[in-house]
């Protein structure tokens, strides 16, 4: 189990990292998330041994790691990148941490870890030939060829596109919990951190603002900022919030402490034809704006007594001006 | 549609501007060097009008040139070991470690380079001689003062370029190392090492030409009994007026020189401008850091030794402190031994200096465009490298072979140039110009090409987006590089020494007339002079090393 008890880390006086509290299970998949310069860098390097504490400790299983050199303390590091030695080819790559230890019939287990990543007989490729995907897939096999106690991963899929960061983040997630490796990755990408973890530890301004697991922490953010960090496109309060939580279907949850409501960009349905159904719940507003995407019809709609929201369209696509009626998705609401 | 000649006519504009840019430099290049050269060759293989082989190859089966090579061959391999397994800490320290007082130890570690080669060996002498504060160890004109004295020069060429690639190496690889279990030795030797190793490479084989065409060192620390193929040319020629084997061994030397630039080229990269990397900050010195800075503080004390002791003779006239040394350098000696007095040599020195340097400027900075120039065909880049690599030649020629070259097709009809006051300078400005042109490429190189083609899409000229993209980034190291070349031509004596009238002679050769005359007096003048030449090119040097140009005496 790794802990991190009031850890703060300063830059010349400058505080990176303030009075972190964190607590990795074994076995457990935990993502940092949190805008960037948030500190979230410096509390994986500072787990990794590669920055100094000012002030609070580090423990495995409850031994302190302070005084533990990086190469001593058995976490393996994963960078955004990669960083292949450039020099080595893929297996010598994969490899490195066998050969620090001698470890015996190490081409098997080479192939073996290659295999694990999809990528046998890139055995004798050079870094430089392979793509940015296949890299972080190298770059995980040579981490897990060292028997890591617990992974770090630095934005491990950042730096891919779209389409192979999908596809690489459910391997990802399927080695790691296959290989029940106890794992802290920090991401700025708050789909990346869904996709892989269990718990989220959310990090603004060098301090942690909230943690649990990765379905608590999306339905209920602990604040604005952090809902609009996740991605809920608007929060209201006062009056607008009132009306907003008056019209959700039915009172699943109790008002925040704050009185605030966030909402996502696809959290109000609208509907044309219903607009003027005596009776029916909702809103009532006013197109402002009509976009169609490739999933759905994007709306801004004025809604009487609210302001300005976002919706998408239930059928068809409204012109500026219409009226429509909002229904609200309650799974995309979130009470602060 | 493509307009059907367009790319014709684009290219054909990019070669006549390649060709405009270098005609001065190559001009330059081919009557002061090339011509010189070709005149010492031609003397010696062409003797009386034809060629005669069968001349060069007795020479070099004397059994003298023999041991005159093979003396080159391994004080110069042994000294290049030494330089690099010292730089190597030292580059460390003072690249990645964070302490008060290193930006005046890098300066200082710099300062030895352009070092005037006279000076040093004045001051290693005055070390290693009889009576000397080492003079028990019986060192003197032995090969160990030989490769001490070529270890002095050379260690700042490993450690610039070392310690400048150390600098900016992305610290993250060798992280994930260390994350991977590897002790910091062992990230060391299979992480870093391997990256650094293009440039150890480069400095290695850059000090090894430079120890192998060593003149000056060579001439006051050998003696007699152990002569360079330098020494050696040096001798054949102004004592025994051997021309064929001086020209003999000329070709030997230019034969190994080109080999040597041809590697090193090879593995000289500039690092991608489009690439970012995570450069760590330098940390403050901890434990672990105890052997490198044991080395450290062993070179520092190494390079100030002979310096030191160099100061304190210079004060000291019949046994006690005084500064009668100095105020004899507005005289010419005793017993007549200078022509003209020493502070006028020093004046001559100062103007001979800033021709140098502005001709060196002049011809650098155009090398530099035309080498860095993005090249639009198979045949432009072609003549780029060749040219970069002819602009280079310089650096390993003996500048004794180009100083004598110069007297035998310049010094008569139909080019007699003897008394043209540029002579020096130019020939001083050749030796300097491979330095400038190090110096500028990586930081033109470093320039993301884009940047430049963005100001061309916003409407810039080539003229304007010179003006716009380069000179910003081009002021500093042009001014360190002028500052530099300046240092080197205060101190330069092989070719000068050939060059130089009577009556107007630079303060290197002031130095070694006075060395070479007898009296206490003049001895002591000869020291005095030593130290203000070595005060002006340090002073020289700390300003260049102010502007933080990285490039600096970095291969």
């Amino acid at each position: 189990m790794l802990e991190l008890d009031a850890v703060s880390v300063h830059y010349d006086g400058v505080p990176a990292l303030s009075d972190a509290d964190v607590r990795i299970e074994d076995g457990e998949v935990v993502a940092v998330l949190g805008p960037s310069g948030c500190g979230k860098s410096t509390l994986l390097r500072a787990v990794a041994g590669l920055e100094p504490l000012s002030a609070g400790r580090i423990t495995w299983d409850g031994a302190d790691l302070a005084g533990v050199p990086t190469h001593r303390r058995g976490f393996a590091l994963m960078f955004q990148d990669g960083q292949l030695f450039a020099h080595l080819s893929v297996a010598a790559n994969v490899g490195y941490a066998l050969r620090l230890r001698r470890v015996p019939d190490r081409a098997r287990r080479v192939a073996d870890l290659l295999d694990l990543v999809g990528l046998a007989g890139y055995a004798d490729r050079l870094p430089g030939t392979l793509s940015g995907g296949e890299r972080q897939r190298v770059a995980l096999a040579r981490s897990m060829a060292a028997a890591p106690r617990a992974l770090l991963l630095d934005e491990p899929l950042s730096a891919l596109d779209a389409a192979l960061r999908e596809r690489l983040a459910s391997d990802l997630r399927r080695i790691l919990t296959e290989s029940g490796t106890t794992t802290l990755l920090v991401t700025h990408d708050q789909e990346e951190a869904f996709a892989l973890a269990d718990r989220l530890v959310v990090l603004r301004g060098g301090r942690v603002v909230q943690q649990g697991s990765a379905r608590e922490v999306w339905a209920r953010p602990v604040d604005a900022e952090t809902a609009l960090f996740l991605g809920y496109a608007r929060v209201l309060d006062g009056e607008p919030a009132r009306r907003v939580l008056a019209a959700l279907p039915q009172r699943q949850a109790s008002p925040g402490t704050a009185g605030q409501v966030a909402l996502r960009r696809s959290a109000l349905v609208a509907d044309a034809t219903t607009v003027d159904a005596p009776g029916a719940a909702g809103l009532v507003g006013a197109v402002v704006s009509a976009r169609a995407t490739p999933d759905a019809v994007r709306l801004v709609v004025d809604v009487e007594g609210v302001g300005v929201l976002d919706a998408v369209s239930a059928a068809g696509v409204p012109a500026p001006g219409d009226r429509v009626r909002l229904r609200l998705d309650a799974a995309r609401v979130a009470l602060l | 549609m493509r307009p059907p000649h367009g790319p014709v006519r684009v290219r054909a504009r990019g070669t006549l501007t390649l060709i405009g840019l270098s005609a001065l430099p190559l001009a330059v290049l081919t009557v002061f060097f090339l011509l010189p050269l070709g005149g010492m060759l031609a003397r010696g293989l062409w003797p009386d009008g034809e060629l005669a082989p069968r001349a060069v190859l007795d020479v070099l089966s004397r059994p003298r040139v023999g041991r005159v090579v093979w003396f080159t061959a391994w004080s110069s391999a042994v000294a290049t070991a030494i330089a690099v397994a010292v730089g190597l800490p030292v580059a460390y320290v003072l690249y990645r470690l964070r302490f008060r007082g290193r930006a005046v130890l890098r300066a200082a570690v710099l300062v030895p380079f352009v070092m005037p080669t006279v000076v040093v060996g004045v001051a290693f002498r005055q070390l290693l001689r009889d009576g000397g504060p080492l003079g028990a160890l019986g060192l003197d004109h032995t090969p160990v003062a030989v490769i001490a004295g070529l270890v002095f020069f050379n260690v700042a060429v490993v450690v610039r370029t070392v310690g400048a690639a150390w600098e900016g190496l992305d610290s993250r690889p060798a992280e994930a190392a260390a994350a991977l279990g590897a002790t910091p030795w062992q990230v060391f030797r299979t992480v870093t090492l391997p990256t650094l190793r293009p440039a150890v490479v480069a400095a290695a084989s850059v000090v090894f030409l430079f120890c192998a065409t060593a003149f000056g060192v060579v001439l006051i620390l050998g003696g007699v009994r152990y002569a360079s193929v330098e020494t050696e040319i040096y001798l054949l020629t102004t004592v025994i007026r051997d021309l064929p084997g001086a020209a003999a061994l000329s070709l030997v030397q230019l034969a190994a020189v080109t080999v040597l630039l041809v590697v090193a080229g090879r593995t000289r990269r500039v690092a991608d401008p489009t690439v970012t990397r995570h450069v760590a900050d330098p940390r403050r010195p901890g434990r672990a850091d105890a052997p490198q800075l044991v080395v450290m503080t062993v070179f520092a004390a190494f390079l100030s030794a002979p310096i030191g002791a160099l100061v304190v003779q210079s004060l000291r006239v019949d046994g006690a402190w005084s500064l009668g040394h100095y105020r004899a350098l507005g005289t010419t000696g005793s017993e007549g031994a200078l022509v003209v007095p020493a502070t006028q040599a020093l004046a001559n020195s100062l103007q001979t200096a800033i021709d140098a340097t502005w001709i060196a400027l002049l011809l650098g900075l155009l090398v530099s465009i035309v080498v860095t120039r993005r090249s639009r065909s198979r045949t432009e880049r072609h003549v780029r490298s060749v040219l970069d690599a002819v602009f280079m030649l310089p650096l390993g020629v003996s500048a004794v072979t180009i100083g004598f070259g110069f007297l035998v097709t310049l010094g008569r009809e139909p080019l007699d140039l003897r008394t043209w006051p540029l002579l020096v300078p130019i020939a001083q400005a050749l030796v300097a110009l491979p330095l400038v042109v190090r110096t500028l490429v990586p930081v033109l190189q470093g320039i993301d090409d884009r940047q430049r083609q963005a100001a061309a899409s916003l409407g810039a000229g080539p003229l304007r987006s010179l003006l716009v993209v380069d000179l910003p980034v081009m002021w500093r190291p042009t001014l360190a590089a002028a500052g530099f070349c300046f240092a080197i031509s205060l101190g330069e004596f092989g070719a000068t020494s050939f060059l130089t009238r009577a009556d107007h002679p630079t303060l290197p050769v002031v130095i070694v007339r006075l060395l070479g005359r007898p009296g206490e007096g003049n001895y002591g003048m000869a020291l005095a002079a030593s130290v203000v030449l070595a005060a002006t090119t340090a002073l020289v040097v700390l300003l260049v090393e102010r502007l933080r140009v990285r490039s600096v005496g970095r291969w």
